[in-house]
Formats: structure tokens, sequence, C-alpha cells
């Protein structure tokens, strides 16, 4: 008896992304409907994009560093640990009053969301890599970046695609409070409820979901190709 | 070794022990201050609310949307109401107004405050320019429209409040705008900023579109806790306000609002929604309480309690328990 209410709210979202509905307080315009979903998914998937992309070039060099020199795990964990806990609401409001508020400011904000997990698990991925297999490729005369660059992060790959997967999840998700800060994601579905109902919400929640789990496989299929062959043997 | 660390530990706790008591000597003194300070105005309410024992079988749940001057009115009411001996507890953080609404409906919360333009247009569906300008009106209709769906409103407070199209001085004057008519062929070199809901409400942008035919170079939704920082820094043109924003008379020289000359944004008196059935369990008290501790609530005032909490930072139950002390409601 309880899954038919429920079922029906799903059928309400489902048509609120495709078509059109009314809304009392707009004056008799229509709300929600494809175009306007396909224009938010858009800007929800460009300030991902462009967070995820500012945390890469951060948070992946300095953990393959660290992580390659052994220093800094105090650091590199100790600063990964503290930038789960920061607030993103107000490290927002805190930034509106230095840079405003706009794109410039959630791509910060979201970014210090995604750096903990690309960092700490790169650091931790380069630090388990098998030392013996390190000095080999010392003995073999490769320089300290070639070292990093083709057997320890390879080797680490598994664990810096964990922290990728892991901040990409993070930041697609709380992109949902662009609008609060000057950009208007998918979260303006469930932000206006007056404007939008509860099938909007749900509807919101829903397209949030799905671009949080395309994103997830997309990454996946990319790990996958780009595990070396032999580990890929290892690991089966 | 092992008596050393009991040593150590007892010196913890009586440490403990005098912090605690510092502690609270330093919450006595720091009450004594908030007792003094005042709030001016609205004294001739009609006099300290009086505790009636029986009502201490009613435990009554108020609730409040989330933004500072809906908290601090449900303070006021829950503060009032427990005055009058009734068991009070807060929800005040009920979100928009269509989850303050469900609650009431659903019984979750005994009533709410809600501004009557609100109802009228959010609630049932009227357009902005149907919304009666008188209060007592627009009250009486948005009672009528309740009752429908078995709630009661209550009379209105003093103050209205309205959205308000914002700017920094400085850009009245450059463009000469002082009606939101004369936003006509200059808006589109303008942007405006408001909350996420503004873009589609015909109490907002749409509004702004649709009655008085104006576009603007761009629209960015924003937290309206954000509304004066964005033109502060000179980010946003223009930006949507309130008009019991206490910003509005600190900072009269820096901020103005463009006046509503075709009335897209309707004024709206709160009135305190509940439902028949928390009336007959609460008796006459109830509704006497509420009434009693709205009636100094006119704009200076309002707005004076919106700056304690938006400029000051109290919290809205210091707000409301200043209020009610000094307006002589409570001792």
């Amino acid at each position: 008896m309880n899954a038919l209410p429920v079922l029906a709210s799903f059928g309400g979202a489902f048509e609120f992304i495709f078509t059109p509905q009314t809304s009392n307080v707009t004056g008799g315009e229509g709300v929600g409907g494809l175009d306007q979903v396909i224009e938010l998914t858009l800007t929800q998937l460009e300030v991902t994009v462009l967070a995820l992309a500012l945390a890469l070039v951060i948070a992946l060099p300095a953990g393959l560093y660290f992580g390659h020199r052994g220093a800094g795990e105090l650091l590199a964990l100790g600063l990964g640990n503290a930038g789960r806990a920061v607030p993103e609401l107000a490290l927002i409001a805190l930034m509106a009053a230095v840079v405003g508020v706009g794109l410039l400011n959630l791509t910060v904000a979201l970014a210090i969301l995604g750096i903990p997990p690309i960092l700490t698990n790169t650091f931790v991925g380069v630090r388990q890599v098998d030392r013996a297999s390190v000095e080999a490729a010392r003995g073999l005369g490769m320089t300290e970046f070639e070292i990093v660059r083709k057997v320890e992060a390879p080797m680490a790959i598994s664990s810096i695609f964990t922290g990728i997967r892991t901040a990409t999840i993070n930041i697609v998700a709380t992109a949902t409070i662009a609008p609060l800060a000057g950009v208007a994601t998918l979260g303006e579905f469930i932000l206006g409820e007056n404007v939008y109902g509860d099938d909007g919400v749900l509807a919101g929640a829903i397209l949030v979901a799905l671009l949080a789990l395309v994103l997830e496989f997309s990454l996946a299929g990319l790990q996958r190709r780009l595990t070396s062959k032999g580990l890929k043997l290892e690991a089966t | 070794m092992r008596f050393n660390k009991t040593r150590l530990g007892m010196a913890f706790a009586m440490l403990a022990a005098l912090a605690l008591a510092i502690g609270v000597s330093a919450c006595g003194s720091s009450s004594d201050d908030s007792s003094s300070t005042s709030t001016e105005g609205g004294t001739e309410g009609g006099g300290a609310i009086v505790s009636n024992s029986a009502n201490g079988k009613v435990s009554l749940t108020i609730g409040s949307k989330n933004f500072p001057e809906e908290e601090i009115l449900g303070e006021i009411y829950a503060q009032g109401l427990k005055a009058a001996g009734y068991k009070v507890k807060s929800d005040l953080n009920l979100g928009s107004e269509t989850v303050a609404h469900k609650a009431v409906q659903s019984a979750a919360i005994s009533g709410y405050p809600e501004y009557a333009s609100t109802a009228l247009t959010s609630f049932f569906g009227l357009e902005p320019e149907e919304v009666p300008a008188d209060a007592g009106e627009a009250w009486e209709k948005a009672n009528e429209e309740f009752e429908k769906e078995g709630l009661v409103a209550f009379e209105p407070t003093p103050f209205a409040s309205a959205n308000a199209v914002g700017l920094l001085k400085s850009t009245a004057e450059k463009y000469e705008l002082e009606d939101i008519s004369d936003l006509e062929g200059v808006s589109e070199k303008l942007s405006l900023y408001g909350s996420p809901e503004c873009r589609q409400r015909i109490d907002c942008l749409a509004g702004l579109e649709k009655l008085y035919g104006l576009k603007f170079k761009s629209f960015h939704p924003v937290d309206v806790s954000l509304r004066y920082t964005v033109l502060e820094k000179g980010q946003a043109d223009l930006s949507i306000l309130f008009t019991t924003d206490p910003q509005l008379s600190a900072e009269k020289d820096k901020f103005v609002i463009l006046k509503d000359d075709k009335h897209a944004f309707r004024a709206g008196n709160v009135i305190f929604v509940t439902t028949p059935k928390v009336v007959e369990k609460a008796g006459p008290d109830y509704e006497k309480t509420i009434l009693q501790v709205q009636e100094g609530l006119t704009l200076p005032v309002m707005q004076e309690l919106n700056a304690r909490v938006e400029l000051e930072k109290q919290t809205p139950k210091e707000a409301a328990a200043a209020y009610l002390e000094s307006a002589g409601y409570t001792g």
C-alpha cells in the first residue's frame, strides 16, 4: 500500500523532466521540461569538470611528489582530513566578500572539496608501491621523474582513481548548491521548491543521482583502460 | 606513578569544576547585560503576559521558515506562549513556505507566521495585482481560503514586508532611477541578483518582466544572505531586497530601493496560521497571547530586530527575548 504514493510521486517527477508543468507562483509560465533540464544539467557538468580539473592540477602532482619522497605524510593526510570538514556553503559565503559570487568562487570552493580524496589516495597509493620495484627501476638508470611516471604512478593507478572518483562524486553532488552562489545548476529544482513543487525537487534529485552514476561509470571505464596489462593480470 | 596519576586526575577535576563555576557566573552576568538592552517602541502593548497554570497541560510546537525575520517572529510567539504557561517547543527551520504549509496541515507544528501576500499568491494562486493592498482585507481573504482547507489565520501584524528592487545610491543617481518604471531602456545594461526562486516567481523577476516589460542584462541566483554583499562588491547592479531590511535605514546613504509603481511586489503583513483544533485545545489564551505579542511589531521595530540578528549577530532567540521584555510582555 505504501509503495503507491511513492511510485506516483516518481511518475510526477519524470513528467516534470520531460514536459513543463504548471506552478502557482509563476503567473502562468510553465516550469521544468526537457529544455530547462538539459540546460541545467550541462551547467552542472561544466561546473563539475572545472572544479575537478583544478583539484587534479593541484592534488595529483602534490600527492605523487610527497608519495615519491616519502615525506609530508602528516601534511598530505592531515590536509586531506581537514579538507573534508570544510562546510561548502560557509566557504562560498566567505569567498563572496573577496572574489564575489559566481563561477570562480564556486570552482575554487568545489575544488577544495575535491583535493583531499585525490591527495590522500595518491599519496597512499604511491607509498604502497613495492619498494623493490622502485629500487629495480633506479638500478636500470631511470631518473626520479621517470620512476614516478613509469613505475609509481602506473602501479598506484587503482588508488589514484579511487581518489578521483570520490572527488568527482563529492563535487557533482555538491554542485547542487551552486544556485546559492550565482550559477544555476540542477540544484535550482531542489532549492526552488515553491516554484518547482515536490515533483521538481524529486526530479532534481533523480537527475543529480543519474549524473553522478554516469560520471562514476565513465571514470571506471577510463581506469580500466589506463591500468597496465600486468596489473590487470595480477588482480584476476 | 599510579598515585601521581590520580593526583593529576583530581587536579584536573578541580580545574574543570572551577572553569564550570566561572562559566556559570559568566552566563549569569551576560544575561544581566541583555536585560538592560532595550528595544525602542512597543511599550503600548497591553501589559505583561499572565501565566495561566491551566495552560501547562497543553504542548504547542511553533514553526517558522528558515530566514532571520521568520525565525525572530517564531521565537517571539514561542516565548510569549511560554510566558502564558504553555509547554512550547519550536521548529524554526522549516525551509520554504510549501514545507511550512504542509507541516501545519499535517499537525507536525501547531502554527507558524506567514505573510498574507505570500499565502494568497503562493498557496491560493492569486496574481500579485489581485492581492488587496489593505492589510485587513488581505487577511480576510487569506483566512477565507485557509478555512476552506481546515486552517485558520489570526489577525495581521502592524508591519508589512515586501520584495524590493535595491541598488547602490550611486547607481540610482547615475541612471536617474526612482521608480521601477525608470528602468525602461536601462535595464538591458544592468545585472539583477535574487534568490534561486526569483527567476520564475511572479513576485520577483517574472513579474518585473511581465508587468513592467523589463529585460535585464543577466539574472544570477544567490543565497538571500548575500543580497547586500553582491551590491557592495559591485557585482550586482540590482539586487532583490526586503523592505524590512535594517540596512535600508541604517545605511540610507548607500542603499536605496526603487518605488514599485506598478505593484509587482505586494507587501504582506504577517498572519499566524494555525488550525481550529489547536485553537480549541489551547483555549482563549492562545490567540490572545499571539495577538498581544505582535502588537508592538511596527516596521521600525521589525527593522531593529532584523538588525540585531543580521548585523549584530545576536540569535533570533536573544532578539525576541529582548523585544518581549522591553515591550513589557515578559518580566
